[in-house]
Formats: structure tokens, sequence, C-alpha cells
């Protein structure tokens, strides 16, 4: 894991007392609430419905043990006992006062962490492949590049005020993990013909209103130049992005309009004039940055492992959490495991202080104390010795975090929707809880097989449900929750926007429009076929005719 | 109106105009700024009087108006002029650098507008050395914030080492060993 | 104007009440009767007439540093059985918490 230097730590301690200072200043009355505003935002604390909120950065998603520890003691001490992970791979605390924030972000300083930039108009948290690093698929470790992006981006002083906020993905291998053509830049690793790593770099992917795939603007950029182009594909977004209209403010509306090719141009000329200047970091700089990701000390192991093949035989609810939980690692005898936080009928991805405690140690007792969170908002134990899988998963089961459901349809992402969120038209949370309930039969869900559900409180679609391949949003009617369906969507490398099905449902029908898209598909699937292959091939006309009837679904179709 | 110029509060002399008229009526010229529009219809007109009669000429620029427009023309202002209409906007911080950095401006370059205290240090990186604002109180909680960040991470044109810089000053070419990485493991 | 409970209100009239969050913990708080906050909603001033709710809303804005609030607004109220009742899910949620629960540790 990335160490902070004394460069780094100084650096969070000044800015953590630069918030006291304007936190001070803000009860003071000094400040108006529309110039703390930005401010505050620029440190991850928003005004929701009920509280403020901390949005708490995890870079590209990994965790140590003890950084860990210190969530479960902010979630004990300043919050409610709880924390909710997130697609972007950070953590936010929903109750937290606004003068303990300082306090907050000195214990987070503590342990290497901060809240800067997980909120405004600037670049914010960067993602990455959560099996960054263990993943046997990789070319580089992606975490090397989304660290240097860390740096670079903090604080920018030209580009903290951009005409919209600024999401990076970063994968290291031509798998997509971490969804980057769903952000406004997505960079994916693939290697030239002499072998050496480069980004592909996609611009103007997004959810929201207006959801778009980025469109690739370069094939092959070397990495050493990755931060010039970065800086050059800002610079131009900073000076001709809409600011006139928040919905057409983000890059992607940008790129649409003028075209990606005239995109592309306008960056590669502003990238001529300053590829050569002093932003992209020398080669010892990458190499330090990098020495931090190098791989632990693995054990020396067989990869074939009889007690665990025992196990799986002896323990039918063991082999399907091996099955749908456990990953192949790059390392012989090594797995990766996933720590559901979707228990059926459970908030998705909420922890609790204590389960965030008991992983902690998992993490040091399983592995070399470093966890990851996921895209899918679920924990992730990267380096598990394969004879340790039945002890971890025991222990997992009994604090209720052992649920086989990784990649299943109760594997839902939701949003906090209206039970937390000022900007929800309905809450996601429940409708989650009551789809999930629906599938609590093991063997069903084995059946159903890989699928994606997310659910969006509103068209902001931070549950991405766009690119799921069932997708629920929350929509206001009179005051009156209602659920609009979209199918076919896609997040991995063929990355697709879902198409909506038809008229929305009210709260009490959605989880039985699920139940029925479901049926549709285990009635019409060809053997081994996926929920997405069944829906690509026979397209949603059956699926309109069991949800609304023959007649209503040629209407709406 | 109060203006804080090289991290003091200093005198306005510059005042502006947006008639030409109201601009030859200045003997000698200045110390005067116009906006692009002036500047384009009577550019020779103005170098013609500054030629005759002496004066100082600045120019403002709008958010929205690319400095490769007057790249070539940079030498005859003692001062740019970029808006902050809200403070959100912040193209104005692109112009900056790009005059600075990639066109050499070398005289004032100043901000008007919504300029808050916690953007100062952003406008000051970006080669901002004067700015404008509402009230001499604005100004002087404005001069407080200068200090508060020692170093930063990325090239700008302040001043001072980065720390990537600072990095490679302190711990030689080498950087972390390996070593030190692997005690990362025991964190 | 008055405390909803003593007050006759038809159904077919617009009942408003006065919202913000509290500064120090962003907690949901009424505008009452004295002009003060509370976190009861219980407590809220009823407003059936539109031009002194407006009124009553500019002041809220203008006072809201010195009475460390933050955007007050306005929204429908209705009376049931003598009780400030919020219309529509997302005032009745700011009323009542999140609806789901929030005791993991007890789980
Ligand atoms: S999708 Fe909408 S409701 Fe959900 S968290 Fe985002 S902004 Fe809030």
């Amino acid at each position: 894991m990335y160490r902070y230097d004394e460069f780094d730590h100084a650096f969070v301690a000044e800015r953590v007392e630069q918030f006291r200072g304007q936190v001070a200043r803000r009860i003071a009355g000094e400040l108006t609430e529309d110039a703390f505003k930005p401010l505050r935002l620029m440190n991850g604390l928003y005004l929701q419905l009920h509280a403020y909120m901390l949005r708490v950065a995890i870079p590209y998603g990994t965790l140590s043990a003890r950084q860990m520890r210190k969530l479960a003691y902010i979630a004990r001490t300043h919050d409610r006992g709880y924390g909710h992970f997130t697609t972007r791979q950070n953590i936010q605390f929903n109750w937290p006062k606004l003068d303990d924030v300082p306090t907050i972000l000195d214990e987070l300083a503590d342990v290497e962490m901060h809240a800067i930039q997980t909120s405004g108009n600037c670049i914010r948290n960067t993602t990455a492949d959560p099996l960054a690093g263990v993943a046997a698929d990789e070319i580089d470790d992606p975490r090397v590049y989304a660290e240097i992006i860390r740096q670079w981006s903090t604080l920018h002083p030209e580009f903290s005020f951009l005409p919209r906020k600024f999401k990076i993905a970063v994968t290291g291998s031509p798998n997509d993990r971490a969804v980057t053509r769903g952000h406004d830049i997505g960079l994916r690793m693939h290697r030239d013909l002499q072998g050496r790593p480069g980004f592909e770099v996609m611009v103007g992917g997004g959810q929201g209103r207006t959801p778009i795939m980025a469109k690739t603007i370069r094939n092959f950029l070397p990495v050493d130049h990755l931060l010039s182009y970065l800086e050059a594909v800002l610079r131009v977004y900073n000076q001709l992005g809409r600011r006139d209209n928040i919905y057409k403010a983000r890059i992607k509306i940008l790129v649409q309009s003028e075209g990606a090719e005239k995109f592309a141009e306008l960056v590669e000329a502003e990238w001529l004039q300053i590829r050569d200047n002093a932003v992209d970091l020398p080669m010892e700089e990458r190499d330090r940055i990098a020495a931090y990701f190098a791989p632990p000390r693995y054990d020396d192991l067989p990869d074939v492992c009889p007690a665990l093949d025992l196990a799986i035989a002896a323990d039918r609810r063991f082999a399907a959490w091996v099955e749908s939980n456990v990953v192949a690692h790059k390392q012989p005898g090594y797995a990766i495991a996933t720590i559901s936080l979707k228990p059926h009928g459970g908030i998705p991805g909420d922890a609790s202080a204590d389960q965030m405690d008991a992983v902690a140690t998992l993490s040091e007792k399983f592995g070399f104390g470093e966890l990851r969170v996921s895209y899918k908002q679920n924990l992730i134990l990267p380096d598990v010795a394969k004879a340790d899988l039945l002890a971890l998963w025991r222990a997992l089961d009994g604090l209720d975090l052992g649920t086989a459901n990784a990649g299943r349809i109760s594997d839902i992402i939701a949003c906090p929707g209206l039970d937390y969120c000022n900007l929800a038209n309905a809450r996601s949370i429940p409708i989650a809880q009551r789809i999930s309930e629906r599938f609590t039969d093991l063997q069903r869900e084995r059946d159903i097989g890989d699928i994606s559900l997310n659910i969006s409180g509103c068209i902001n679609a931070c549950a991405h449900h766009h690119v799921a391949n069932i997708g629920i949003l929350g929509v206001n009617k009179n005051g009156t929750e209602f659920y609009q369906v979209t199918l076919g969507g896609v997040a991995t490398e063929d990355a697709a926007v879902g198409a909506i099905i038809g008229p929305a449902f009210d709260e009490w029908q959605i989880a039985d429009a699920v139940e029925d898209i479901v049926d549709v598909y285990l009635h019409q699937r060809q053997t081994d076929e996926t929920f997405i292959e069944t829906y690509q091939r026979i397209g949603p006309q059956p699926f309109k005719e069991t949800l609304y009837g023959t007649d209503q679904a040629r209407q709406a179709g | 109106m109060a203006l804080i110029k090289h991290g003091k509060l200093a005198d306005n002399i510059w005042h502006d105009t947006d008639e030409f008229a109201e601009l030859q009526a200045l003997a000698p010229l200045g110390p005067v700024i116009v906006d692009l529009d002036i500047w384009r219809q009577h550019r020779d007109e103005i170098l013609a009087q500054i030629a005759r009669i002496g004066g100082r000429i600045g120019l403002r620029l709008t958010p929205g108006q690319t400095p490769d427009l007057v790249a070539a023309d940079l030498d005859h202002f003692e001062l740019i002029e970029l808006q902050f209409a809200k403070f959100t906007d912040g193209r104005a911080y692109s112009q900056a650098r790009l005059l600075r950095g990639r066109h050499g401006f070398k005289s004032e370059l100043r901000a008007s507008g919504d300029i808050l205290r916690d953007q100062l240090t952003f406008m000051l990186r970006c080669g901002f050395d004067s700015f404008l604002v509402a009230t001499d109180h604005q100004a002087e909680a404005i001069l407080e914030a200068v200090e508060e960040f020692a170093h930063w991470y990325q090239p700008a044109l302040d001043q001072g080492a980065t720390i990537p810089a600072l990095r490679r000053r302190i711990h030689g070419a080498a950087g972390a060993s390996t070593a030190d990485c692997a005690a990362a493991w025991a964190y | 104007m008055s405390n909803i409970q003593n007050q006759n209100i038809t159904s077919n009239m617009i009942v408003q009440a006065i919202t913000a969050n509290r500064l120090s913990d962003g907690y949901v708080v009424y505008l009452t009767e004295r002009n003060s906050w509370s976190e009861q909603i219980e407590d809220c001033q009823a407003i059936d007439d539109l031009a002194v709710a407006d009124d009553l809303l500019r002041r809220a804005e203008r006072r809201a540093a010195d009475d460390l609030v933050v955007g007050p607004y306005l929204f429908k109220i209705d009376n049931q059985g003598g009780q400030p009742v919020p219309l529509g899910r997302r005032e009745i949620l700011r009323t009542t918490g999140p609806s789901v629960g929030t005791d993991l540790d007890r789980r």
C-alpha cells in the first residue's frame, strides 16, 4: 500500500487546519452558507435530509486493517455506529456534527486518509479495478497510476472550479472491472507492439440524465505521459465546457457537441504544447510510488488444495459461497474473496462499526492486512490462502457477512435514495431490501446466475442503474414514489446503456415486476445463457408482454 | 473596492473605460483598462496615441476570451485583468496559466469579481499577482489565507519546489527502497 | 396564523410551515409560533395565508445566519386530528428520519 511521507502528512494536516478555520468562521457567522458550501463540499461534507454527511475517500478502493479500524472508530464515536460504502469506493458517514468534522478529519489524517475532493466541481477520488495487484489478467497495477493522479489532482490550482464534477477510473487490465467507459476519463491499460504499457484514453462517459459511454480519443498513451495528457484534456474542458446549464456541464456534453474526433484534435493540440513540460513525473518518482504496491511476501503454496475440495464437497452453503464469492488469484494457492455487504433484506453497502473491526482482524488473519472496496459496494479480501477459505467463511457467516451472492441478483447496488439524500426523488434502500428478500433461496439465485440489478433514487444515477442488466430509477409523481425499469445495461468492457421497458411501477409492484423479468429469462434462456445474453438475443418484447400484457406492451413498445 | 498587489493592500491607479471617446480625451493616455472589443477596433489609434503623448494601457478579457487572441499584442499591456463572474467559474485560472506560462506575459495579472479568501492560493499559483475585491475587510481576510500551505503536488507558476521535486532532493534518485515498502505491509 | 391545533382548517386551504436544517448538526428544525426553531413538527407554525407565508420565509432567510440554521423553505402540511402532517414522501421522511433500520449493531 502507498504510505504517506512527510510531505503527504504535512499537506493533509495543513488541509485539516484550513478546514478547521473555515468551520470556525462559519459558526462565528463570518462566512455565509453560500460561501461556506463550496468549501465544505471540497472537504466531502454535504448537508443531507436529516443531517450532514461526510464522504471519505478510499483512494482506488484500497484500505489497510488499521484504516478500517479507524473507520469503525469514527462510526462508533462520531456517528451512529455504521458507515455506507459507495460505488465510487468511498465511505459515507450519515450523522457527523459540523464542529466534530475537523476532529474526524484529524483522526483520518492519522491513518493517511482524507475527504479532499470527494465532492465539488473538481477532480474526484480516482477509482480503480478492485482486483488491482492480484488479478491474473493484469498488465500493471492501476493503483500506481491512480495514486499518481491522486497527488497531481489534489488541490490543483487550475482545475478546482471546473464546469462540473470530474471522475477518472483506471484499470490495469484489458478486462474492465472499473466501468471505465462510464467515467469522464476512463484509462484502460494495453501493451504496444514493443510490449510497453500504455493507456487507451476514453473521454466523456457518464451516467445521470444523459447516460453516455466514453469515446476513445487515443488508443495508446505511453504511461510516462499520463499527467500531461490529463492536463491537456482538463484544460480544454475547463475552457470550453458549458457553464450555463448544470445538466449540460459534464465533459460528455462537450465531447458530444464537438464530436469525439474534433475533441481529440483539441486535446492533442494542447498536449503538443505541454507534453515535454514538468508535469509528467520522472521515472524515479513513478518507481518510488510503484514500489509501495509491490506484491506481499506470498508463501510458496501448491495451487491444488485438497482440504478446500473436501470442504466444498461437505458443505452446500460453503460450496455456494466459493462458487459466487471467490475468484482466481494470480498467485498459486491463493484466492480473492468477496465479503458481501448485501445480506438478504439488508442495506446494500452498509457495515456496522463491529463488522468493520471484525473484517480488519480477518484481513490480518487471512491475508496481509489489506482490504478492498469494490464498485459493487462489497469488501474484498485480496490474498486468502485457499486452505483458509473455510475458516474465513465461517467467521464471516457469524458476522452476517457470509452471504453467497456476489454477482447474483441480490447483490444489488443501491444509492442512499430518499432515506438520506437531499436530491432524491424516491427511496432506493427499501426497494433493494424487498427485492433481495424475494431471492433468499440459494439454489434459485445460483440458477439465475450472473446478473446485475442497480437502484438509483434519482436521475443522478449514483447507483449506475443505466449500466445494470436490470436498472431501477426512482421517480416522483406528485409526492408519490414510482420506479422506472431499464433492461439491457452492461457495465464491463462492452458497456451499454439499458432501455426503458415501459411505464413505471409503484413501490409495491416493483419487486413483482423484477420477479416477472427474471421468470421471462428463465423460460426463454438457452443452455448456459446469462440474463444479458438472453436479453440481447430475444430483445425487450417478451419482457414487455409479461410486464404489461400484450395490448399495453404494443402501446408501450 | 480594495486592491491587493504583491501581497499588500495597494492603491488602484488604473481606471476602466468602455468608451473609446473617453479614452481619447486622456493625455497622457491612461493608465486605463480597455476591453477586447475596443482594443481590436482601435488598436492602431491607441498605439499611435501612446507613441505620440505617452500612456499606459491594460486589457480586460472575459472568461470566454482565450489569451491566444491577443498573444501577439501582449507586450503592449502593462496589465491584464481576468474576471471571476462567479467564484465557481474557473475559466480564468486556465487563462492565467496560458498567459503566464505559454505566452510569457510578465506584467500585472489582475483578478477581479467574485474572489473568495479560500481561492487566493489557487490564483497565486496560476500566476495572478493582484486582486480587486469589494471591501477592505475582504481584502484583509484574503491576505491571511496565503500562508496556509507550505508545498504543493503539481508544478504551477508560483515559486517554490513541488512535493515530487522535494522528494527527489531529499531521498535522492532512488526513492523508497523495496525494503521500506515491505515494511508497509506490516502496517 | 396560530398553532394548528386550535385552528379550523378547511380541507382545500393550502397550509404551509417553514423548515430548515440546524447549522451545528444539520438536524431538521421547524419554525415555531414564537419565531424560534424546534426539532418537533408539532411545534411548527401553520400558515394558511400565502402572502404571510412568503413574508415569514423572507424573514426566516434574513435571520438564518443569526438563528444558526441553513436553507429555510416552505412546505405543505395537512391537519390530521390536530397533528400537522407533511404532504409528500420527502417531508414525511424528514420528520421521521430514514425509513430503514440504522441499528446494524443490533442486527
Ligand atoms: S442517485 Fe440521486 S438519490 Fe441516489 S444518491 Fe445519487 S443523488 Fe441521491
